[in-house]
């Protein structure tokens, strides 16, 4: 799902050499955003509780809005297509259909008893749960800087995305004021442009209204980019002759791609179910489940998240296969990568640049594209200032020390600081973070037993956490480095596709295996929390 | 009924991995491709499972634990 941005980098549709109206459209786009940021931070109430939760005050609209605009990165609209170009239609199953099942079940098993545990506690982060569930500061200690360090390459990710993207939409635009340069094509808007107009956007609306704002514009931007992207399917669909003459065109040149046979193993495919799980550890989703005024806003959440992950993909990989069967038929060209596979992460921006010629258009589908990318960084952004605030220095401190204003300023001070390290990161360009998305995934997925057995499972003891840490940290930073560092000589996976694979199946799966056996088997030996702590988590009839 | 609704989605788990389509090709509708169309109706599948999970095993008590008022020493917000 999250190497979103990495394919960002290359699809930028192509604009006439120096039309800006795409380029004012996504500006009137980030107006439009101003505009909500500062109508919700009207309804900020001051308080530490509404910056970070709302005043658990959202309803079940926005609540499902938040939560599968957090969920879904602009891979879902721009990265779906290329992957399905590579790798047909079994992409829908390994990612689409899985998380339809897979997240809706997390939202249901532990985001519903996450928010009432949090509401009866009055948790605003999912580590001020674990410390207490666990009766160690420590653990919340050590669960910071892994969370911080999940979340910080996504944030990367997106800036460097957006500024990618935008690179290419706007080129030859300004061409007696920006050059280009290696990898930014002449006369376009400057990645360093692009990642400081969307940092300041996000840091308004978050910095003046915290979560609730968070929610407004993530509202929006759903909306925004799944109407995008129906849109922009449609236009493509109408280009192409229709669905049925762009299916039988797929069917006669590409014909693999109309199935899985020797594209993906059947392993392969199993395992990428576990991927999904990592939802149920997102610190950022953590906080939007709080922000729930009810038990029951969470219903639309469970049963609409599959539908619109539907909405979003099936087109995407749809066009996928058209456009390898265009490619079969000779009738579009795909530029090639270095090694001389075909770049699929540029397949979308062709069709885009191909068949969408109003540029109002383009301008509304690149509006999309940063929407997708931007309700994700905003509740990223949220969460870090809030378990900086609550997990880092109210422990460190005292809770006592500072007053509720005081607490909100902590927090938008972190979220400063954090856009700013986040930016000037960006600034250094490391491509490499691209390749840290899955990995981002598959940690949060391996902490994932940790979340479900602190709920279900009264016996899950300190040690048996801290050993599912750690197993989690030795097999991921093993299969990390085998495929990030070794790369192409790794000893102990294989890359298919571009995807690091470990006896056919993802890392993932071991990984999550490995921190659940740990958890399991530490906590049958060890000491349990006292019954007062129990009680206090397990109520009896619940 | 909360058994049915987790035997359900257990089920559902299983169904995903439709080896049984894996290498069919025919046309659904003229267009989607089978193995498509399959996990697309899965989605929707997925989506009354869960509609019956809000239905049928809803944590209600759950709720009114929820909303009762604390008792005072458990109510720190996690500093303690």
């Amino acid at each position: 799902m999250i190497h979103a941005t990495m394919i960002l980098a290359q699809v930028a549709p192509a604009t006439g050499p120096a039309d800006r109206t795409s380029l004012m459209v996504v500006l009137f786009y980030m107006l439009v955003l101003f505009g909500i940021g500062f109508a919700s931070s009207r309804l900020f109430r001051g308080s530490s509780s509404d910056f970070f939760s709302a005043s658990q005050s959202i309803g079940p609209f926005m609540l499902l809005m938040s939560v599968f605009g957090t969920t879904m990165t602009a891979f879902a609209m721009v990265g779906s297509t290329g992957k399905a170009f590579s790798l047909g239609i079994g992409v829908y199953g390994l990612m689409a259909s899985s998380s339809a099942l897979v997240h809706a079940a997390c939202f249901f098993l532990i985001g519903i008893r996450m928010w009432a545990i949090g509401k009866k506690y009055g948790y605003v982060t999912q580590i001020q749960y674990f410390r207490d569930r666990f009766e160690s500061k420590a653990l919340g200690y050590v669960l910071f800087p892994i969370l911080v360090g999940l979340i910080i390459p996504y944030l990367l990710v997106g800036l460097l995305g957006a500024g990618s993207y935008m690179g290419g939409v706007t080129r030859n635009m300004f061409p007696e004021t920006f050059s280009g340069g290696a990898g930014v094509p002449p006369g376009s808007v400057p990645p360093w442009v692009t990642g400081l107009v969307i940092s300041v956007v996000v840091l308004f609306y978050v910095f003046y209204g915290g979560v609730r704002s968070a929610a407004w514009a993530n509202t929006f931007q759903t909306i925004v980019f799944m109407a995008m992207g129906v849109v922009g399917f449609l236009v493509i669909a109408d280009g192409l002759g229709g669905y049925a003459a762009a299916s039988q065109k797929a069917l006669e040149h590409a014909p693999e791609k109309l199935s899985r046979e020797g594209l993906i193993s059947m392993p392969h495919f199993i395992s990428y179910m576990f991927v999904p799980l990592s939802v149920g550890m997102f610190p950022h989703l953590f906080q939007h489940w709080l922000t729930a005024r009810s038990a029951k806003a969470f219903r639309l959440t469970v049963i609409a998240h599959p539908i619109c992950i539907m909405i979003v993909w099936l087109p995407c990989i749809l066009l996928g296969i058209w456009a390898a069967g265009m490619v079969g038929a000779g009738e579009m060209k795909v530029p090639n990568l270095p090694n001389g596979l075909p770049n699929s992460n540029a397949v979308l921006g062709i069709m885009v640049s191909k068949y969408m010629s109003n540029q109002i258009l383009v301008g509304l589908f690149s509006a999309g594209v940063l929407a997708a990318i931007m309700s994700s960084l905003d509740s990223q952004f949220v969460c870090i200032g809030a378990m900086f605030t609550n997990d880092f220095v109210l422990p460190l401190v005292g809770k006592d020390k500072f007053s509720d204003k005081q607490k909100v300023w902590l927090g938008r001070g972190f979220i400063v600081f954090i856009v700013l390290i986040t930016y000037v990161m960006s600034l250094l360009e490391p491509k490499s973070v691209f390749n840290l998305g899955v990995w981002c995934f598959s940690g949060f997925a391996a902490l994932f037993p940790m979340a479900f057995a602190a709920i279900y499972w009264r016996g899950t003891t300190l040690h048996g956490v801290f050993a599912s840490i750690l197993a989690t940290a030795l097999t991921w930073g093993f299969y990390a480095y085998d495929a990030l560092v070794l790369g192409d000589n790794a000893r102990y996976g294989t890359f298919e596709d571009g995807e690091y694979l470990v006896a056919g199946v993802m890392p993932v799966a071991f990984i999550v295996l490995a921190s659940a056996a740990a958890l399991i088997l530490v906590s049958l030996i060890t000491k349990k929390p006292s019954q007062s702590t129990l009680e206090k988590f397990f109520p009896k009839g619940i | 009924m909360k058994k049915v609704i987790y035997g359900l989605a257990i089920l559902m788990a299983v169904l995903h991995q439709d080896f049984w389509l894996w290498d069919s090709r025919t046309l659904v509708l003229g267009f989607i491709p089978i193995g498509l169309f399959y996990h697309a109706v899965f989605s929707c599948v997925a989506a009354l499972l869960w509609f019956s999970a809000t239905r049928f095993a809803w944590p209600t008590e759950l709720e009114k634990w929820a909303d009762t008022p604390n008792e005072p020493h458990t109510t720190d917000g996690g500093n303690s």
